[in-house]
Protein backbone atom coordinates (compact mmCIF):
# COMPACT_ATOMS: atom_id res chain seq x y z
CA UNK A 1 0.00 0.00 0.00
CA UNK A 2 2.59 2.38 0.98
CA UNK A 3 4.24 2.01 -2.49
CA UNK A 4 0.62 2.43 -3.99
CA UNK A 5 0.42 5.82 -2.20
CA UNK A 6 4.13 7.02 -3.38
CA UNK A 7 3.04 6.33 -7.01
CA UNK A 8 0.11 8.44 -6.23
CA UNK A 9 1.77 11.24 -4.54
CA UNK A 10 4.52 11.57 -8.09
CA UNK A 11 1.33 11.22 -10.30
CA UNK A 12 -0.39 14.27 -9.01
CA UNK A 13 2.35 16.38 -8.88
CA UNK A 14 2.90 15.44 -12.25
CA UNK A 15 -0.50 16.17 -13.06
CA UNK A 16 -0.32 19.51 -11.07
CA UNK A 17 2.73 20.26 -12.84
CA UNK A 18 1.34 19.80 -16.53
CA UNK A 19 -1.76 21.66 -15.88
CA UNK A 20 0.34 24.58 -14.64
CA UNK A 21 2.67 25.01 -17.62
CA UNK A 22 -0.38 24.48 -19.92
CA UNK A 23 -2.45 27.13 -18.20
CA UNK A 24 0.41 29.78 -17.79
CA UNK A 25 2.19 28.86 -20.56
CA UNK A 26 5.78 28.28 -19.02
CA UNK A 27 8.66 27.30 -20.84
CA UNK A 28 9.04 23.75 -18.88
CA UNK A 29 8.05 20.29 -18.99
CA UNK A 30 5.48 19.37 -16.93
CA UNK A 31 7.54 17.20 -14.86
CA UNK A 32 9.94 19.50 -14.61
CA UNK A 33 7.38 22.23 -12.74
CA UNK A 34 5.79 19.33 -10.66
CA UNK A 35 9.57 18.58 -9.50
CA UNK A 36 9.48 21.86 -8.37
CA UNK A 37 6.40 22.17 -6.77
CA UNK A 38 7.01 18.45 -5.07
CA UNK A 39 10.94 19.83 -3.65
CA UNK A 40 9.02 22.64 -2.46
CA UNK A 41 6.01 20.74 -0.50
CA UNK A 42 8.59 19.10 1.43
CA UNK A 43 10.63 21.99 2.52
CA UNK A 44 7.31 23.18 3.98
CA UNK A 45 6.34 20.31 5.22
CA UNK A 46 9.52 19.78 6.99
CA UNK A 47 9.46 16.16 6.25
CA UNK A 48 9.61 13.13 3.79
CA UNK A 49 6.70 10.51 4.31
CA UNK A 50 8.08 6.85 4.07
CA UNK A 51 5.93 5.92 1.38
CA UNK A 52 7.40 8.77 -0.68
CA UNK A 53 10.87 8.00 -0.58
CA UNK A 54 10.40 4.53 -1.28
CA UNK A 55 8.10 5.17 -4.44
CA UNK A 56 11.24 7.90 -5.38
CA UNK A 57 13.84 5.31 -4.43
CA UNK A 58 12.45 2.19 -6.37
CA UNK A 59 11.85 4.37 -9.58
CA UNK A 60 15.07 6.23 -9.16
CA UNK A 61 17.10 2.90 -9.00
CA UNK A 62 15.66 1.52 -12.20
CA UNK A 63 16.08 5.39 -13.98
CA UNK A 64 18.22 4.10 -16.68
CA UNK A 65 15.75 1.14 -17.90
CA UNK A 66 13.60 3.91 -18.55
CA UNK A 67 15.55 5.54 -21.15
CA UNK A 68 15.47 2.21 -23.03
CA UNK A 69 12.27 3.04 -25.09
CA UNK A 70 13.35 6.55 -26.51
CA UNK A 71 17.46 5.14 -27.15
CA UNK A 72 15.76 2.54 -29.47
CA UNK A 73 14.52 5.67 -31.37
CA UNK A 74 18.07 6.40 -32.69
CA UNK A 75 17.25 3.79 -35.36
CA UNK A 76 14.78 6.06 -36.99
CA UNK A 77 17.85 8.52 -37.44
CA UNK A 78 20.69 6.36 -38.65
CA UNK A 79 20.79 8.45 -41.48
CA UNK A 80 20.95 11.57 -39.72
CA UNK A 81 23.90 10.25 -37.85
CA UNK A 82 25.60 8.76 -40.93
CA UNK A 83 25.74 12.07 -42.44
CA UNK A 84 26.65 14.08 -39.45
CA UNK A 85 28.50 11.32 -37.34
CA UNK A 86 31.98 13.51 -36.80
CA UNK A 87 30.11 16.37 -35.76
CA UNK A 88 28.11 14.61 -33.25
CA UNK A 89 30.92 12.26 -31.86
CA UNK A 90 33.15 15.18 -31.51
CA UNK A 91 30.46 17.31 -29.85
CA UNK A 92 29.68 14.99 -27.52
CA UNK A 93 33.00 13.71 -26.17
CA UNK A 94 34.79 17.17 -26.64
CA UNK A 95 31.71 19.55 -24.97
CA UNK A 96 31.54 16.48 -22.31
CA UNK A 97 34.83 16.63 -21.24
CA UNK A 98 35.37 20.58 -21.39
CA UNK A 99 32.28 21.06 -19.56
CA UNK A 100 33.27 18.64 -16.75
CA UNK A 101 36.18 20.46 -16.40
CA UNK A 102 35.59 23.60 -16.82
CA UNK A 103 32.89 23.10 -14.20
CA UNK A 104 34.67 21.49 -11.83
CA UNK A 105 37.62 23.68 -11.93
CA UNK A 106 35.20 26.92 -11.25
CA UNK A 107 33.51 25.34 -8.06
CA UNK A 108 36.83 24.68 -7.05
CA UNK A 109 37.79 28.04 -6.99
CA UNK A 110 34.28 29.50 -5.54
CA UNK A 111 34.61 26.91 -2.96
CA UNK A 112 38.11 27.98 -2.29
CA UNK A 113 37.22 31.46 -2.05
CA UNK A 114 33.90 30.86 -0.01
CA UNK A 115 36.04 29.12 2.66
CA UNK B 1 4.45 -20.14 -36.84
CA UNK B 2 4.71 -17.64 -38.64
CA UNK B 3 1.36 -16.25 -37.86
CA UNK B 4 1.69 -16.29 -33.93
CA UNK B 5 4.72 -14.25 -34.60
CA UNK B 6 3.27 -11.63 -36.58
CA UNK B 7 0.72 -11.67 -34.02
CA UNK B 8 2.96 -11.39 -31.04
CA UNK B 9 5.14 -8.42 -32.53
CA UNK B 10 1.87 -6.63 -33.04
CA UNK B 11 0.68 -6.69 -29.15
CA UNK B 12 1.93 -4.18 -26.36
CA UNK B 13 3.41 -7.14 -24.27
CA UNK B 14 6.12 -7.75 -26.77
CA UNK B 15 7.65 -3.96 -26.78
CA UNK B 16 7.53 -4.40 -23.09
CA UNK B 17 8.52 -7.52 -22.46
CA UNK B 18 11.13 -7.02 -24.85
CA UNK B 19 12.44 -4.22 -23.33
CA UNK B 20 12.47 -5.47 -19.71
CA UNK B 21 14.55 -8.88 -21.21
CA UNK B 22 16.95 -7.01 -23.16
CA UNK B 23 17.57 -4.56 -19.84
CA UNK B 24 18.07 -7.63 -17.50
CA UNK B 25 20.74 -8.90 -20.03
CA UNK B 26 22.59 -5.82 -20.23
CA UNK B 27 22.69 -5.42 -16.24
CA UNK B 28 23.77 -8.91 -15.94
CA UNK B 29 26.33 -8.42 -18.70
CA UNK B 30 27.43 -4.85 -16.65
CA UNK B 31 27.19 -6.60 -13.20
CA UNK B 32 29.26 -9.92 -14.77
CA UNK B 33 31.91 -7.40 -16.58
CA UNK B 34 32.44 -5.70 -12.73
CA UNK B 35 30.26 -2.77 -13.54
CA UNK B 36 32.52 -0.83 -16.07
CA UNK B 37 30.31 1.98 -17.29
CA UNK B 38 31.61 1.19 -21.04
CA UNK B 39 29.21 -2.02 -20.79
CA UNK B 40 26.29 0.59 -19.56
CA UNK B 41 22.76 -1.75 -19.60
CA UNK B 42 21.07 1.18 -21.96
CA UNK B 43 23.53 0.54 -24.30
CA UNK B 44 23.26 -3.12 -24.46
CA UNK B 45 19.76 -3.01 -24.10
CA UNK B 46 19.28 -0.56 -27.04
CA UNK B 47 21.41 -2.76 -29.24
CA UNK B 48 19.70 -5.74 -28.69
CA UNK B 49 16.23 -4.24 -29.12
CA UNK B 50 17.50 -2.84 -32.24
CA UNK B 51 18.70 -5.83 -33.75
CA UNK B 52 16.13 -7.62 -32.76
CA UNK B 53 13.56 -5.28 -34.56
CA UNK B 54 15.76 -5.29 -37.15
CA UNK B 55 15.62 -9.16 -37.74
CA UNK B 56 11.99 -9.63 -37.21
CA UNK B 57 10.81 -6.66 -39.16
CA UNK B 58 9.18 -4.75 -36.57
CA UNK B 59 8.90 -1.09 -36.80
CA UNK B 60 9.90 0.76 -34.24
CA UNK B 61 5.99 2.14 -33.56
CA UNK B 62 4.78 -1.13 -33.05
CA UNK B 63 7.54 -1.80 -30.55
CA UNK B 64 7.00 1.90 -29.19
CA UNK B 65 3.06 0.37 -28.73
CA UNK B 66 4.20 -1.19 -25.79
CA UNK B 67 7.54 0.16 -24.82
CA UNK B 68 5.62 3.05 -23.84
CA UNK B 69 4.86 2.03 -20.46
CA UNK B 70 8.22 1.85 -19.22
CA UNK B 71 8.39 5.40 -21.12
CA UNK B 72 6.04 6.83 -19.23
CA UNK B 73 7.84 6.17 -15.68
CA UNK B 74 9.97 9.02 -17.02
CA UNK B 75 7.32 11.70 -16.09
CA UNK B 76 6.83 10.24 -12.59
CA UNK B 77 10.94 9.82 -11.97
CA UNK B 78 11.49 13.23 -12.76
CA UNK B 79 9.01 14.37 -10.21
CA UNK B 80 11.14 11.88 -7.54
CA UNK B 81 14.07 13.98 -7.96
CA UNK B 82 12.51 16.16 -5.36
CA UNK B 83 13.24 13.64 -3.25
CA UNK B 84 17.56 13.24 -3.40
CA UNK B 85 17.33 16.80 -4.00
CA UNK B 86 15.53 17.21 -0.32
CA UNK B 87 17.60 15.17 1.69
CA UNK B 88 20.38 17.19 -0.15
CA UNK B 89 18.40 20.30 1.31
CA UNK B 90 21.75 20.59 4.25
CA UNK B 91 23.96 20.68 1.71
CA UNK B 92 22.36 23.15 -1.07
CA UNK B 93 21.36 25.89 2.27
CA UNK B 94 25.32 25.86 2.80
CA UNK B 95 26.65 25.77 -0.25
CA UNK B 96 24.00 27.60 -2.30
CA UNK B 97 26.35 30.24 -3.88
CA UNK B 98 28.99 28.86 -5.67
CA UNK B 99 26.50 25.33 -6.48
CA UNK B 100 24.38 27.82 -8.19
CA UNK B 101 27.39 29.82 -9.77
CA UNK B 102 28.93 26.41 -11.32
CA UNK B 103 25.28 25.38 -12.15
CA UNK B 104 24.47 28.13 -14.35
CA UNK B 105 27.82 28.45 -15.84
CA UNK B 106 28.12 24.41 -16.66
CA UNK B 107 24.38 24.38 -18.08
CA UNK B 108 25.48 27.27 -20.28
CA UNK B 109 28.86 25.62 -21.26
CA UNK B 110 27.22 22.06 -22.09
CA UNK B 111 24.52 23.53 -24.62
CA UNK B 112 27.31 25.85 -25.99
CA UNK B 113 30.00 23.62 -26.23
CA UNK B 114 27.89 21.15 -28.08
CA UNK B 115 26.18 23.64 -30.25
CA UNK B 116 29.99 25.28 -31.11
CA UNK B 117 31.93 22.24 -32.26
CA UNK B 118 28.82 20.90 -34.06
CA UNK B 119 28.04 23.91 -36.51
CA UNK B 120 32.14 24.36 -36.67
CA UNK B 121 32.30 20.53 -38.19
CA UNK B 122 29.05 21.58 -40.20
CA UNK B 123 26.60 19.43 -38.42
CA UNK B 124 22.75 20.70 -40.18
CA UNK B 125 20.55 22.64 -38.33
CA UNK B 126 18.58 19.98 -36.41
CA UNK B 127 21.69 17.83 -35.12
CA UNK B 128 22.54 21.07 -34.03
CA UNK B 129 19.51 21.82 -31.74
CA UNK B 130 19.15 18.17 -31.07
CA UNK B 131 22.28 18.61 -29.53
CA UNK B 132 21.86 21.41 -27.61
CA UNK B 133 20.46 19.63 -24.20
CA UNK B 134 23.01 16.73 -24.24
CA UNK B 135 23.91 17.05 -20.55
CA UNK B 136 20.61 17.48 -19.26
CA UNK B 137 18.82 14.12 -17.47
CA UNK B 138 16.69 12.35 -20.62
CA UNK B 139 12.94 13.08 -20.12
CA UNK B 140 13.69 16.99 -19.54
CA UNK B 141 15.83 17.58 -22.59
CA UNK B 142 13.61 15.56 -24.70
CA UNK B 143 11.20 18.25 -23.93
CA UNK B 144 13.60 20.78 -24.16
CA UNK B 145 14.58 19.11 -28.25
CA UNK B 146 11.03 19.40 -28.87
CA UNK B 147 10.94 22.66 -27.80
CA UNK B 148 13.47 24.43 -29.70
CA UNK B 149 12.78 22.34 -32.66
CA UNK B 150 15.14 19.15 -32.21
CA UNK B 151 14.73 15.49 -32.66
CA UNK B 152 13.14 14.35 -29.48
CA UNK B 153 14.06 10.91 -30.02
CA UNK B 154 17.70 11.90 -31.74
CA UNK B 155 18.56 13.82 -28.65
CA UNK B 156 17.63 10.37 -25.88
CA UNK B 157 20.16 8.87 -28.04
CA UNK B 158 22.45 11.53 -27.57
CA UNK B 159 21.94 12.24 -23.30
CA UNK B 160 21.97 8.67 -22.97
CA UNK B 161 25.86 8.86 -25.00
CA UNK B 162 27.06 11.71 -23.29
CA UNK B 163 26.05 10.37 -19.91
CA UNK B 164 28.36 7.07 -20.91
CA UNK B 165 30.85 9.50 -22.12
CA UNK B 166 30.96 11.14 -18.38
CA UNK B 167 30.73 8.03 -16.36
CA UNK B 168 33.78 6.78 -18.21
CA UNK B 169 36.06 9.01 -18.82
CA UNK B 170 34.82 11.51 -15.65
CA UNK B 171 36.92 9.98 -12.85
CA UNK B 172 40.25 10.22 -14.84
CA UNK B 173 39.74 13.49 -15.74
CA UNK B 174 39.52 14.53 -12.52
CA UNK B 175 42.47 13.06 -11.28
CA UNK B 176 44.49 14.62 -14.39
CA UNK B 177 43.32 18.00 -12.63
CA UNK B 178 43.50 16.79 -9.38
CA UNK B 179 40.32 17.29 -8.15
CA UNK B 180 40.07 15.69 -4.94
CA UNK B 181 36.87 17.38 -3.08
CA UNK B 182 34.13 15.22 -3.59
CA UNK B 183 31.47 18.11 -3.90
CA UNK B 184 32.97 19.34 -6.50
CA UNK B 185 33.70 16.07 -8.70
CA UNK B 186 29.54 15.61 -8.08
CA UNK B 187 28.63 18.78 -9.52
CA UNK B 188 30.74 18.55 -12.39
CA UNK B 189 29.66 15.32 -13.24
CA UNK B 190 25.38 15.83 -12.73
CA UNK B 191 25.93 18.79 -14.52
CA UNK B 192 27.72 17.31 -17.81
CA UNK B 193 26.44 13.49 -17.47
CA UNK B 194 22.97 13.75 -15.33
CA UNK B 195 21.80 10.64 -13.94
CA UNK B 196 24.06 8.00 -15.76
CA UNK B 197 26.80 10.17 -14.59
CA UNK B 198 25.41 9.83 -11.07
CA UNK B 199 24.92 6.63 -10.92
CA UNK B 200 28.96 6.58 -11.29
CA UNK B 201 29.20 8.86 -8.88
CA UNK B 202 27.43 6.68 -6.00
CA UNK B 203 29.78 4.03 -7.16
CA UNK B 204 32.90 6.35 -6.44
CA UNK B 205 31.70 7.38 -3.05
CA UNK B 206 28.12 8.44 -1.43
CA UNK B 207 29.11 12.34 -1.14
CA UNK B 208 30.04 12.40 -4.79
CA UNK B 209 26.47 10.37 -5.46
CA UNK B 210 24.86 13.35 -3.38
CA UNK B 211 25.95 16.27 -4.97
CA UNK B 212 25.80 14.53 -8.47
CA UNK B 213 22.00 13.92 -8.20
CA UNK B 214 21.63 17.39 -6.51
CA UNK B 215 23.35 19.35 -9.81
CA UNK B 216 21.32 16.99 -12.20
CA UNK B 217 18.02 18.10 -10.99
CA UNK B 218 18.86 21.36 -10.26
CA UNK B 219 20.28 21.02 -13.72
CA UNK B 220 17.41 19.98 -15.51
CA UNK B 221 15.25 22.79 -14.30
CA UNK B 222 17.88 25.70 -15.33
CA UNK B 223 18.24 24.16 -18.47
CA UNK B 224 14.33 24.29 -18.70
CA UNK B 225 14.44 27.87 -18.17
CA UNK B 226 17.32 28.97 -19.86
CA UNK B 227 18.05 26.89 -22.42
CA UNK B 228 15.30 27.42 -25.10
CA UNK B 229 15.57 31.40 -24.56
CA UNK B 230 19.12 30.84 -25.20
CA UNK B 231 18.34 28.96 -28.60
CA UNK B 232 15.62 31.96 -29.77
CA UNK B 233 18.17 34.37 -29.29
CA UNK B 234 21.20 32.44 -31.03
CA UNK B 235 19.04 31.21 -33.95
Amino acid sequence: MAFLHGITLLLLFQLIGELLVHLGQLPLPGPVAGMALLFITLILRRGLPESLSGAATSLLGHLSLLFVPAGVGVMLHFDKLAGDWLAIAAALLLGTLITLALTALLMQLLLRWQR
Amino acid sequence: MEQIWVYLAASPLFGLTATLVAYSLGHWLYVRCGSTPLLHPVLTAVSVLILLLWLGDISYASYFDGAQFVHFLLGPATVALAVPLYLQLERLRKLWLPILISLIFGVLLGALSALGIARWLGAGLETQLSLAPKSVTTPVAMGIAETIGGLPSLTAVLVVTTGIIGAVLGNGLFRLLRIKDDSVKGIAMGVAAHGIGTARAFQLSQQMGAFSGLAMALSALASALILPSLIGWLF
